[in-house]
């Protein structure tokens, strides 16, 4: 008995030993939104339950996008997690960049079928490699205000309006002397931010950015209808000034009560929706974004995920901590400790369903139906050779993107017309796609 | 014999400077209003922002909570100071000899370390980036000294350079013929005249080096990181965080400012050291 006692105790003494002596410190880069935040305030769990460390390196988007890219690309090992989206995991995967994470899916208790199929498909590679797990995803919805609906005797469309129909309800709602411009979107460049709107905006015009041979189709009639529109509705009823303005600035308009009408990320919706912090929030709600000739692609699909790069000298610690941040128990965990309204959405199905969950925030299930009707593989009227609803996943898309962007965001702010806004886009496009190599 | 300047004169180019000064600390001081706002009112239109909002500490508070601000502190005394220093190691001995005894490629040599700084820093990010990584300088305080230094010596030289032309030579050969070895014309005659200069360079190297933000965003990561990454980690792409950028912003240049502020005297001495005899 004794023998036993003495055994078992030299075993947990070892264990509790090696624990320590095994005990890693880990780096993680991220960028600074509120789902971040929370997970930065409840990982001293973790780091208590295992005895690791983690640093924390936390930038803004674009030093992020730049900082990560620049050290997974020369190997350079500073990170052990990054925090990256639906456009890079793909593309760094293919390139060998990340750390193949399959062996999640055999993992029972990490349960990876739980995750929305879409959400890991936009997080895989064309072979199906999983290069990530996600944290939060998001598509593209409209926020209105059932206030001014009402007073305004506009009928709240029952499924998805079109664009036609969507202006008129903007211009039915404008009212700038009592301070309600009738819609606010993003207009300040960058593939980002104005293009993220503009791109399912193009999608819904049945418009496309390349053709099957990867010609840039930014001359097309498709092309100039949407953003001959674009122009003309934030113009109209936008409000001034609105070739600045991005994601933030809309967000704090339209908490302020100032927009009407709002195309923008569903993610939003959660502060959108928080009396602390808007002073809308009791009389928003939500429709699908328009769609016109079609109706692919017109809500956006983003995710953000947490990757391992494969220059990381800590790959089994980082797969703990992921494991951890992206479980089940991680979404309970924040359910209970910041209210179920802040549980990152459109991850887990088990979630999703989960009665608080709903009883918490009964706008959840718009979210997930918007996401789920989404599909980046099959996005456009027409055959396309890429993927992607907003984007382009393909590594010269980020420099496209932005300079399509500045050109819209001129003809925006009045400084050209949309027919030379399109013109250069497509000189600048054909350049750079002849310069790495698709068009022959 | 100076001009006569009537009063009504000095009043204008007093009210024009005023207003010339206060337009160009203006941006400082809406950061400085916006920081103890909440979140909330920063938001707001500007007259509400002033009048109608109320005021409070709690962006610092968050701020200090989620980040550790006197670990980046410490990194940027440690990173500034010691690329000053080491700057002025290998500057003072360059520019005494290009000023006192120039060959015929001084000029040259001088234009030389000019023109690197004409390089945007970006161009030499990848080789550079490849080199820390292999000498395990990446995220280290000694990687980014050197990198600072390296960035400012050519100005340091070149204003050591200027200071030291302005001093006479014959003052130096008196002191030679008075039997002065080297290193006491360098410590006891030429030191003492060129100290208000030497003190504007390190000043001015102190604040380039505090407010450097390309090299010790991309060179570092959680270790060395400085101010400047302590102020990115505010920005945010999606939700609002200007309250507390705002007071991160001004944790991160007030120590700065307030060593300018007491310095400014030394500063401009310096600076326009020269322009007048």
């Amino acid at each position: 008995m004794n023998l036993r006692k003495t055994f078992a105790s030299a075993t947990a003494m070892s264990l509790v030993m090696s624990a320590g002596a095994f005990a890693e410190e880990i780096t993680i880069a991220t960028v600074n939104n509120a789902d971040m935040i929370v997970m930065q305030e409840l990982a001293p769990q973790w780091e208590e339950a295992t005895g690791n460390t983690i640093n924390w390196v936390v930038l803004e988007e674009n030093v992020l996008r730049q900082r990560t890219t620049q050290d997974i690309s020369t190997n350079g090992g500073s990170f052990d997690i990054m925090f990256i989206g639906a456009y890079e995991t793909p593309i760094w995967g293919a390139n060998g960049w990340l750390e193949p994470l399959n062996e999640f899916a055999d993992d029972a208790d990490y349960d990876l079928n739980d995750i929305f199929q879409l959400v890991r498909n936009g997080l895989s590679d064309s072979e199906g490699n999983l290069y990530a797990l996600p944290l939060y995803s998001e598509t593209s919805f409209t926020y209105y205000r059932t206030d001014v609906f009402e007073d305004k005797g506009i009928a709240v469309p029952e499924g998805q309006p079109t664009y036609e129909e969507f202006a008129e309800m903007a211009a039915a709602a404008h009212d700038p002397e009592n301070g309600i411009f009738g819609t606010c979107q993003r207009g300040k460049a960058g593939w980002g931010e104005n293009m993220a709107f503009v791109g399912p905006l193009v999608n819904a015009f049945g418009g496309r950015w390349f053709d099957m041979d990867w010609q840039p189709q930014l001359d097309s009639e498709e092309w100039n209808n949407a953003i001959t529109y674009y122009v003309d509705l934030v113009s109209n009823y936008g409000p001034p000034g609105a070739s600045s303005n991005g994601h933030n600035e809309n967000r704090a308009l339209f908490k302020d009560g100032k927009c009407a009408t709002w195309v923008d990320a569903t993610s939003a919706a959660t502060d959108v929706k928080n009396p602390d912090t808007s002073s809308v929030a009791d009389v928003t709600d939500f429709f699908k974004a328009p769609k016109q000739v079609t109706d692919k692609g017109t809500g956006w699909f983003w995710s953000w995920a947490l990757a391992i790069p494969a220059s990381s000298q800590n790959k089994d610690t980082a797969k703990d901590f992921l494991k951890w941040a992206t479980s089940k128990e991680y979404f309970e965990l924040v359910g209970e400790t910041k209210g179920w309204v802040a549980v990152p959405s459109g991850t887990r199905q088990s979630i999703e369903a989960d009665p608080r969950r709903l009883e918490a925030a009964p706008f959840a299930s718009t979210i997930v139906d918007a996401i789920l009707s989404v599909d980046p593989a099959d996005p456009t009227l027409e055959p396309v050779p890429y993927t992607g609803v907003q984007f382009v996943a393909i590594p010269e898309f980020q420099g496209i993107g932005n300079y399509v962007g500045q050109q819209i965001s001129a003809a925006l702010a009045g400084q050209q017309s949309v027919e030379e806004a399109l013109a250069n886009s497509q000189t600048f496009a054909v350049r750079e796609m002849t310069k790495a190599g698709y068009i022959k | 014999m100076a001009r006569a300047v009537s009063t009504k004169q000095k009043s204008i180019n007093t009210a024009i400077a005023g207003t010339l000064g206060f337009l160009m600390f203006f941006p400082i001081l809406w950061i400085l209003i916006l920081s103890f706002k909440t979140e909330e009112d920063a938001i707001r239109a500007p007259l509400e922002v002033l009048f109608s909002s109320g005021w409070t500490l709690d962006s610092f508070a968050a701020v200090q909570a989620r980040s550790d601000y006197f670990k980046h502190f410490s990194n940027s005394v440690i990173i500034s100071l010691g690329s000053t220093i080491l700057g002025l190691l290998i500057a003072i001995p360059a520019a005494w000899s290009m000023a006192f005894v120039p060959s015929r490629h001084t000029k040259n040599i001088l234009m030389w370390m000019l023109s690197t700084k004409m390089l945007p820093p970006v161009g030499v990010l990848v080789p550079i980036y490849l080199i820390f990584r292999d000498t395990g300088l990446l995220d280290s305080r000694t990687g980014l000294t050197i990198v600072l230094t390296l960035m400012n010596l050519p100005i340091i030289v070149w204003m050591l350079y200027t200071y030291f032309k302005e001093i006479p030579g014959e003052i130096l050969e008196a002191a030679r013929m008075d039997g002065a070895s080297l290193r006491e014309e360098v410590l006891y005659v030429l030191t003492p005249m060129a100290i208000p200069g030497m003190a504007s360079t390190m000043l001015l190297n102190i604040i380039l080096a505090w407010n450097e933000a390309f090299w010790t965003l991309n060179l570092t990561a959680a270790k060395a990181a400085p101010l400047t990454a302590f102020i990115a980690s505010y920005s945010s792409p999606e939700g609002l965080f200007y309250a507390k950028l705002s007071a991160a912003s001004i944790m991160a240049i007030a120590p700065i400012l307030i060593m300018g502020w007491f310095s400014q005297k030394q500063l401009v001495r310096g600076l326009t050291f020269g322009a007048v005899k």
